[in-house]
């Protein structure tokens, strides 16, 4: 896949220099409030330490609170947004306001009908009805909605055996293994493989979940710069060649943690994809091991949406560890580790998760099984999963290069469906998530400390169940929004590739699945109970 | 520097700055030189990186060695050549192919008794509860398919947490999606490198992982000891009273379970609470366990306690005795729990609870606040009858663990009956699904610091056991291990004939 250019485009000195006096000017007028505040000239909302702990040690740092208190307060409506519906194309937000600038919420009763950017729904697999939904309802049917007990013990279920079977078939792998929290999947299974005496290196944008994990391994850590296979060359030498510290013993074994393909981490939402194929190079020449987090990767990007292994044509056995998630592309919950028989019987004898943690609910595994059917080919209409992938991935090219030609600073590769676009400031991160959801769109927005400093952004995420003509729709109206915030601050031309994306182009992708977009209303609920008892 | 010659009333100017070098002595001149050059040579000297000095300035090593050493380079394979633990990994292959609730069916047609899984309030399965998590799945779909921060809130997590803070009696709740790591991600939110906690050495894995990710100072205290608890307090005082300026900076917590998993033990919380507010130490709560389960005096104890906040971990918590959908929630004060919204790991980077599970969980505490403690009395006086029972009947031939109440009980093996090993109690489970029983080995994690010292088999009660089915428990566990005394007696005998001086 070409076309692909790494280098981002930096943020401009003018806007740089504005956002730093935003900053300043927050925290001047928010100590100005503290004084008011400390004096009683102003009502002091914050929760305070109860009475009767007053003097104990305080809990958290004054610089913490004093963020919360006077800068995300101010802003605390464009975050954690309750819905009422199915995160699917389109959601309804349940309306809010702030009788008090922000420290309290009343929900009126009413809601807002947006456009859904904001969850990660890939393929579109979050439905409420449909062959999923259908699946999902007769295993909550069958074994109820919970086990109690772990894998280990006593929890394992008939649908576990069939999901790990067919995540394996799916992934090209020997075998898998599925957990029911994606985050503990990374956080609690790291240390099964890895421990003192070795040595991690590890992306510096890595998931919060990823560096938990490491942390707990009792290994070394190195960490490496973003995406740069030159720096983790560099350090995995300097790793053989030097060996542990202190004691200079050489490491027993090396793990590579690149960054998850589109990386949602402690700096959000990059867009970029791993340089895989460089990755494994340098793996096989320094015998260290590759553990490949495709928590966004996974359905999503690929020629069959076997993630970033397929996406470069890799080969799934020079990852020693697949790991993924069920919640972004499969509409369910949970994660999975895959791999050759041998170390995924390994993990099974030795995963923290899957000793004390509850196995997977029936109706999430129900829900994920069938997700895989469909793109697997053997549930659902005909083709029904390649167009679901194609779909996404028309999506996403379209409305990248619609967002280019706007003149936004868009970050990441070209087939990535996440799009972050630049914001910079604030103000305008506050006003954009205000006036987008005025308008229909739910889009999410990180700043600080999210994101570096001087790259808050918005980010959209796209979805196989958006139609072109909702695309369509979106961009107008952050056309305007970016002309009123002015935030058009691309000074380069759009990239090439992106002049013969036009609605055109798209359509004529999408013309071999001539079926209309509607998501599979017309699944029979005897089909799902079909699937299950398979 | 040249300028040292301060003569206050002197009024200096170039051409005056000019002469004072000309007349200065020579010697002076050229200590002024050495100066100006040793400045000099530290601006242009390599900067001190530990890193590009290892061992001195001639070790820095050539490609071609670098090369020499990475090419005899043998890392050890990725995943150790651990002999497979078979019974182990049959547990993954002996699937349920209904739900597991008070009974169980299997693959292979057996239908099972369930003395294994923590359905305390025998509430998987029950219809009301699995009806409106269907209801929910019809409307919401089945993932979240965000974090909270996303659009992945739904008005079921709210409408579940203000419904928890209620029935705690507390200000705040927050929503983990998944029980093992609320407690181990709540923990490190507050507790940082330079704080000291205080463990009890029985805790389960859960709260050893959240200490280890803390960073923080861990001091573990005898099982349930509050005495040498307050030994230990007393000495941190004592520090304390040494060193105020970092005593004024240094958080202490003290973390214990409400009902042990690992044991079956209730933690003495009144004296824990006294404690606290003696020493001003902040108290974790681990409910996983014990939720609805030690009802009454435990509520009471809950709500006039005031200790600082339940951190409630481990999909155990709900899912073992509600419906199993709930996996983990924090409750407490405001000022306290609000903080995790923005820096528990396990709140802001994972997806958020599935909202059918939300909603199931949410049917499932209406029913406990309706019912008013009944099927938690109930499972208490079961809990009790067994343990009596246990310990009448099965005097020489197991040994129980766990309070009277408790509805987790540990057994092994008495001595006579032979070793108490991993091997035997998995055959004795073995052998107990053969009458019908379904009964599990606590499984443990080779790093497992709470673990006990012996293997168990963890009985779990449910408050709908019956009296017959008690029965058949006991009379397996009574037939099976006496099976095994004459085995062990016999052996013994052969023995003695052979070697009489053994015994």
């Amino acid at each position: 896949m070409a076309d692909n250019d790494h280098s981002e485009e930096p943020t401009p000195y003018i806007e740089a220099i504005v956002t730093y006096i935003s900053y300043v000017l927050l925290a001047v007028f928010g100590h100005i409030r503290d004084f008011l505040r400390n004096k009683g000239f102003e009502a002091n909302m914050i929760a305070t330490e109860p009475d009767r702990t007053k003097s104990f040690v305080p809990l958290y740092q004054n610089f913490e609170s004093f963020f919360t208190r006077n800068l995300y307060r101010r802003i605390r409506d464009c975050w954690n947004r309750p819905i009422t519906t199915c995160p699917g194309a389109e959601f309804e937000v349940m309306d809010r306001d702030s009788p008090d600038y922000g420290w309290t919420f009343r929900y009126p009763g009413s809601t807002t009908r947006a456009v859904n950017f904001g969850s990660y729904n890939y393929l579109g697999f979050a439905e409420s009805s449909g062959y999923c939904a259908d699946a999902a309802v007769a295993a909550t049917e069958m074994y109820g909605c919970g086990v109690g007990s772990s894998r280990t013990e006593v929890g394992s279920l008939n649908i576990h055996t069939q999901l790990e079977r067919a995540m394996a078939e799916y992934l090209g792998t020997e075998d898998a293994i599925v957990f029911p929290m994606g985050f503990a999947t990374n956080a609690l299974n790291m240390a099964a493989l890895v421990g003192k005496g070795c040595c991690i290196l590890s992306d510096e944008l890595n998931h919060s979940s990823l560096v938990l994990g490491s942390r707990l391994t009792g290994a070394t850590i190195k960490i490496f710069k973003h995406n740069n296979p030159a720096d983790l060359e560099a350090k995995l030498r300097e790793a053989i060649v030097y060996g542990q510290a202190r004691t200079r013993r050489p490491f027993t074994k090396i793990l590579i943690v690149p960054d998850a393909p589109q990386v949602e981490g402690v700096y959000s939402m990059e867009g970029s994809i791993v340089r895989l194929p460089e990755i494994i190079a340098l793996k096989k020449r320094y015998q260290a091991y590759l553990y490949l987090d495709e928590a966004h990767s996974i359905g999503a990007l690929g020629t069959s949406g076997r993630g970033v292994v397929d996406y470069y044509g890799c080969d799934p056995r020079d990852v020693d560890v697949l790991m993924g998630t069920f919640t972004k592309s499969f509409g369910g919950a949970g994660g999975y580790i895959a791999g050759s028989s041998r170390l995924v019987r390994h993990v099974r004898q030795s995963s923290h998760s899957a000793i004390y943690g509850a196995s997977m609910p029936a109706p999430v595994a129900a829900q994920i099984l069938t997700a895989l059917n469909i793109l697997l080919g053997r549930a659902g209409p005909p083709d029904e999963g390649k167009r679901r992938l194609r779909q996404l991935s028309v999506n996403a090219q379209y409305m990248r290069a619609r967002l280019h030609q706007l003149g936004l600073i868009v970050y990441g590769d070209r087939d990535s469906p996440v799009v972050p676009f630049m914001i910079f400031m604030p103000g305008k991160v506050a006003a954009f998530a205000r006036l987008s959801l005025a308008h229909g769109l739910g889009i999410v927005v990180v700043g600080y400390p999210a994101t570096p400093i001087i790259e808050a952004r918005a980010r959209i995420c796209l979805s196989a169940a958006h139609s072109l003509d909702m695309i369509d729709r979106s961009v107008q109206v952050i056309d305007k929004l970016s002309r009123l915030l002015r935030i058009r601050y691309s000074r380069r031309q759009p990239p090439d590739w992106t002049r013969d994306r036009t609605r055109a182009w798209a359509e004529a992708q999408l013309a071999e699945f001539s079926r209309p977009l509607a998501p599979t209303h017309v699944a029979s609920s005897a089909n799902g109970v079909a699937l299950i008892g398979a | 520097m040249l300028i040292f010659v301060a003569d206050a009333d002197v009024s200096w100017e170039f051409s005056d700055l000019i002469e004072a070098i000309y007349s200065a002595p020579t010697y002076h001149l050229v200590f002024e030189g050495c100066l100006i050059l040793f400045i000099v040579g530290l601006l242009f000297q390599h900067s001190f990186l530990p890193s590009k000095r290892r061992g001195g300035s001639g070790d820095r090593l050539s490609k071609a060695e670098e090369d020499q050493l990475i090419a005899e380079w043998q890392p050890e394979p990725l995943v150790s050549g651990d002999p497979a633990d078979e019974a182990l990994l049959a547990s993954y292959q002996r699937c349920a192919t209904s739900q597991v609730g008070r009974s169980v069916t299997y693959s292979d047609g057996r239908t099972l008794v369930n003395f294994a899984t923590g359905n305390f309030l025998d509430f998987i399965g029950e219809a009301r509860i699995r009806d409106r998590a269907l209801a929910s799945l019809r409307h919401y779909g089945v993932g979240s398919c965000g974090p909270r921060g996303f659009y992945g809130t739904m008005d079921v997590h709210l409408h579940l947490e203000e419904q928890l803070a209620k029935f705690y009696g507390c200000e705040e709740a927050v929503l983990y999606s998944y029980g093992f790591s609320t407690i181990a991600s709540a923990i490190p939110s507050y507790a940082k490198r330079h704080d000291i906690i205080f463990a009890d050495e029985r805790c389960c894995f859960a709260i050893q992982q959240g200490l280890e990710a803390s960073r923080s100072k861990i001091i573990r205290f005898a099982h349930n000891d509050t005495a040498h608890l307050e030994e230990l307090l007393q000495r941190q005082a004592e520090h304390d009273r040494r060193d105020p300026k970092k005593a004024r900076v240094t958080r202490k917590f003290i973390v214990v379970e409400g009902l042990y998993v690992n044991c079956g033990d209730i933690c003495p919380l009144g004296e824990l609470v006294k404690l606290k507010y003696k020493y001003k130490v902040r108290l974790f709560v681990e409910e996983s366990a014990s939720l609805g389960t030690l009802g009454a005096t435990r509520a009471r104890h809950l709500r006039g306690g005031r200790r600082q906040r339940a951190g409630r971990g481990s999909d155990s918590g709900w899912n073992r005795e509600c419906s199993g959908p709930l996996r983990g929630f924090v409750v407490g004060t405001k000022y306290v729990v609000d903080h995790q919204r923005l820096s528990g790991l396990g709140y802001c980077f994972s997806a958020s609870l599935p909202p059918m599970l939300a909603a199931a969980a949410s049917e499932a505490l209406t029913m406990v606040d309706e019912m008013r403690g009944e099927r938690t009395a109930r499972l208490k006086s079961v809990s009790d009858r067994l343990h009596q029972r246990l310990l009448a009947e099965l005097d020489n031939l197991w040994s129980v663990e766990g309070a009277p109440m408790s509805p987790i009980k540990h057994l092994r093996l008495h001595r006579c009956t032979g070793e108490n090993s991993l091997p035997a109690l998995e055959a004795a489970c073995a052998a107990a699904a053969d009458a019908g029983l379904l009964l599990t080995v606590a499984r443990y994690v080779a790093q497992d610091l709470g673990q006990p010292a012996q293997p168990s088999i963890r009985l779990s009660v449910n408050c709908n056991h019956s009296d017959s089915e008690i029965g058949s428990l006991l009379d397996f566990l009574k037939s099976y291990a006496t099976g095994l005394a004459k085995k062990c007696f016999q052996q013994l005998n052969i023995s003695r004939k052979v070697r009489p001086w053994i015994i």
